[in-house]
């Protein structure tokens, strides 16, 4: 489960800190639990997100993911932790040098998996989001929603505990925006926590369920 | 391994130069251990010939001694033979004939001239049973016998050999220590331009649960790679070089120019690292590049 209790964040270094962009944050997720996140641009939904995935420690407050206080973890603990985490980046975040088929891998060759599972499961993530073809297309020969959905496919691939989707459908039509939300609700249902930020709030009247509401990094909505 | 080079490492840019400069290191580090080796081994092949051996110089060797107890008339030459051939610390005792000595001494007088006219002194050679024979003890004796008669070991020489032979290793290790701080410096340089061009991928596979042990293994294999092929190019560049100076100083061994050493205690030590240099430089790159990427990685979460 997750757990933020007095949340506060800014960038920069301790010695010189930033502007607060999230502040006095609190809400716990139940493990299994589904979330939107919403709130205009700039509002922080993707400092949250990025808080939730261990890229940034809080600046002050009680942060635990996946059952773990991140105050008292350690550096070392990090990693393992993480994978544990699935993330589909606002910006996709796919190496470029690593064509469709191995960045959807990456997860699972970082867990070590036997490189035949990791064909089966590439190769049934690659024909949910209907890119078989393109399986040995390197990014930049991918349009924006092509990236998109390697980036989804990366993140669901592992069978994350958390999964996290910072605006997974921001460049897909409505079809692939349907289709790819399924695919996040499915998980859910097999146990996954999810928590997904976006702009769209069609796409939230379709999923109906709990939201939270940030507005200048303080969270206004929760339920 | 094409699909698992997950950090773009092997199309790194900026690390052409890598295998380049770590050769160069390990080409002066061949050179510098070669030429002790060399300096070495002629060292100790004077030192071998030179140590259990000694001359003693009679002058006017044929006069008569002073006759004692009425016993029979004894050159001075004799009289230094007969207190030197018991000597159990002499294995051999060897007055030079004129014909030996007309030999040794024809290349400065000319063939022409007759050693026996001219009024040289009787020439003795010793060799000892052991190193530590006290030729000090032995000049005393024979210079009573027959007074002006001089003992020369040649124990100063062979000092003098040794201090350069140690001297040349010294300066061996002091350019391999050297050399091998500039590799480290040339590694450190090329692992971060490497960390500043993929800064991007490090912090994506970081982020999806890396260890740093793995990202900073995977930097440092490439590294050490590079480096490793570096040395061993440096050190196939010095094998020609190497080589001409064992032919530069194989007449100074007057042998094989160069003879294995049968026995691993034989093998000096230093020759131990021409082989292994190699291994040396792709080690030093894994360990600098291992190290550097772990520091640079925890200034990441
Ligand atoms: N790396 C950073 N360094 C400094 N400030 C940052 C950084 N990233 C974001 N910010 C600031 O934090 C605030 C929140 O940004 P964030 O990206 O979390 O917003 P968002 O809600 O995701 O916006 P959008 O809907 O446009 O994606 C913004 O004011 C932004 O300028
Ligand atoms: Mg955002």
């Amino acid at each position: 489960m997750i757990r933020l209790e007095s949340v506060g964040l800014h960038y920069g270094t301790a010695s010189r800190p930033g502007p607060l962009v999230l502040e006095d944050i609190s809400f716990s997720l139940p493990a299994g639990g589904f979330r939107w996140l919403q709130g205009p641009s700039g509002a922080g939904k993707s400092s949250l997100m990025r808080l939730l995935h261990l890229e940034l420690r809080p600046s002050g407050g009680q942060l635990v993911v996946l059952d773990n206080d991140i105050n008292v973890l350690s550096r070392h603990d990090l990693p393992a932790l993480r994978r544990r985490i699935g993330m589909v980046f606002q910006d996709f975040r796919l190496l470029q040098h690593l064509n469709a088929f191995d960045n959807i891998a990456l997860p699972l060759r970082l867990a070590k998996a036997p490189e035949k599972l990791i064909a089966e499961d590439v190769g049934e993530m690659l024909r949910w989001v209907e890119l078989t073809k393109k399986a040995s297309h390197f990014p930049p020969e991918l349009s924006g929603g092509e990236q998109q959905r390697i980036a989804i496919a990366r993140a669901v691939v592992g069978r994350p505990r958390l999964l996290l989707a910072d605006e997974p459908t921001g460049n897909l039509d409505d079809t692939q925006a349907l289709r790819q939300m399924r695919l996040l609700g499915e998980l859910n249902r097999l146990g996954t926590t999810v928590v997904v930020a976006t702009h769209n709030d069609s796409l939230v009247e379709r999923f109906p369920n709990p939201s939270l509401r940030l507005e200048d990094g303080r969270l206004v909505q929760n339920g | 391994m094409a699909s698992r080079d997950d950090l773009g490492l092997r199309r790194l840019l900026g690390q052409e130069m890598l295998p380049l400069l770590v050769a160069a290191m390990a080409f002066l580090a061949a050179l510098s251990i070669g030429g002790a080796l060399e300096a070495q081994a002629v060292s100790r092949h004077w030192q071998a010939g030179a140590a259990r051996s000694a001359t003693v110089l009679v002058p006017n060797p044929d006069q008569p001694l002073p006759r004692r107890d009425n016993g029979p008339e004894v050159t001075r030459i004799d009289g230094v033979l007969r207190v030197l051939r018991p000597n159990q610390d002499l294995a051999q005792v060897h007055q030079l004939s004129p014909d030996e000595l007309g030999r040794l001494l024809g290349p400065w007088l000319g063939n022409a001239t007759d050693p026996r006219s001219l009024r040289l002194p009787g020439v003795i050679a010793l060799r000892l049973e052991r190193d530590d024979v006290d030729l000090v003890v032995i000049g005393q004796q024979v210079a009573a016998i027959a007074p002006g008669t001089t003992t020369e070991g040649h124990n100063a020489w062979i000092g003098r050999l040794l201090t350069l032979a140690t001297s040349l290793e010294a300066c061996a290790f002091a350019v391999l220590g050297l050399v091998g701080l500039v590799a480290i410096a040339v590694v450190i340089a090329a692992t971060r331009a490497g960390l500043a061009a993929r800064r991007e991928a490090i912090e994506i596979v970081h982020g999806l649960g890396a260890p740093d042990t793995y990202i900073a293994g995977r930097f440092a294999g490439r590294i050490a790679s590079s480096a490793g092929f570096g040395g061993l190019l440096g050190t196939l560049c010095a094998a020609p070089v190497l080589a001409g100076l064992a032919v530069l100083s194989a007449p100074f061994l007057e042998g094989a120019p160069f003879a294995l050493p049968t026995r691993i205690e034989d093998v000096p030590p230093i020759l131990l690292a021409v082989p292994v240099l190699p291994l040396a430089c792709a080690l030093i790159g894994y360990l600098t590049a291992r190290l550097t990427v772990g520091r640079w990685l925890r200034s990441l979460p």
